[in-house]
């Protein structure tokens, strides 16, 4: 049945008569692709937490352009607003300098660009080689509303949505734990300090 | 829509995520390209979910469980260079090198040392 659904699908489709779906799928992914390039190439330290927020919300965009809606306000809300957040925290926290800083990019730059390229390469192959005549079908109910999606987690995958809660627990322990200070070497280290000089 | 539109944006964005974990000198920009990666592949996971019409929706509660490893991840690691900015006082993965082999002798001690760990692990 679903190789007759794709012959149908592919008959149905001209290769180069993009829906206005599609543009716009190629637009914002432009610009996020863009944004991401900017993000690990900028020498604004601070410049490029602000470009992920760009690139994050652009793939948020394309959530919503493929009907996932929840996924889309989840993106918004856990990576716009929290992750980003707490980068800008680290940035601030490690003292990260203000304005251009020459050296943030490491001396193997050249390899980093030949691996970067190569994979880009090889994947963009493959994937255009498998998938040069699968489309997908948009329309139909929503796919992923929040009414879809709270079904599917609390019904499908609640066994692994509460494993889920745990590790965040632990992680939380764990972040709490790793930052805070241990009594016995608060008292010990300006004498190490003191020593070392 | 055609389904290489996102598996070739995700392919691209997942290969500049690479390259920023490899080119990137400050560990804090490190993470921000682990995210790009990860991102990259959240929008493969939605796309083929969509394409698919899985009964289950298991790529859509795998996207929602990366994104929130994600954020566990991100807080983990942000905690652990916080931690080696106060010990070290710089978040500059070129220069936490205290793993390194040593460079300086002409090679002969980096043999004896490793045939020395063979012999005790062994």
């Amino acid at each position: 049945m679903s190789t007759h659904g794709v012959a149908l699908a592919s008959g149905a489709h001209g290769f180069l008569s993009p829906t206005g779906v599609e543009v716009a799928f190629l637009l914002v992914g432009l610009v996020t692709l863009g944004a991401a390039v900017l993000t690990v190439t900028t020498r604004q330290l601070v410049h490029a937490a602000l470009w992920l927020v760009v690139a994050l919300g652009g793939l948020a965009v394309e959530y919503l352009l493929l009907t996932a809606e929840f996924v889309a306000w989840v993106q918004v809300l856990i990576y716009v607003g929290s992750v980003v957040v707490l980068l800008l925290f680290g940035l601030m926290l490690t003292k990260a300098p203000i304005g251009r800083s020459p050296d943030a990019d490491s001396g193997n730059r050249p390899v980093a660009i030949a691996v970067a390229g190569a994979a880009a390469v090889a994947l963009v192959w493959v994937v255009v080689d498998a998938f040069r005549r699968t489309w997908i079908d948009l329309r139909g109910p929503v796919q992923g509303s929040t009414e879809v999606s709270g079904e599917m987690l609390f019904r499908y995958w609640v066994l692994p949505f509460e494993a889920l809660s745990v590790l965040l627990l632990a992680a939380l322990v764990g972040a709490i734990v790793l930052s805070r200070r241990g009594k016995e070497n608060e008292a010990e280290e300006p004498r190490r300090k003191e020593e070392a000089r | 829509m055609h389904l290489i539109y996102p598996a070739i944006l995700a392919a691209l964005l997942f290969c500049t995520g690479l390259y920023g974990v490899l080119a990137r000198r400050n560990a804090i920009l490190v993470l921000m390209s682990v995210e790009l990666m990860l991102n990259a592949v959240n929008l493969n996971l939605v796309a083929f979910d969509v394409w698919l019409r899985d009964e289950l929706h298991a790529g859509q509660a795998l996207t929602l469980f990366t994104i929130a490893i994600a954020a566990a991840e991100i807080g983990i690691g942000l905690a652990i260079v916080l931690l080696v900015h106060r010990n070290r006082g710089t978040a500059d993965l070129d220069r936490l090198r205290d793993l390194r082999e040593d460079e300086t002798t002409d090679g002969t001690t980096g043999a004896t040392d490793r045939e020395q760990k063979a012999e005790a692990a062994s």
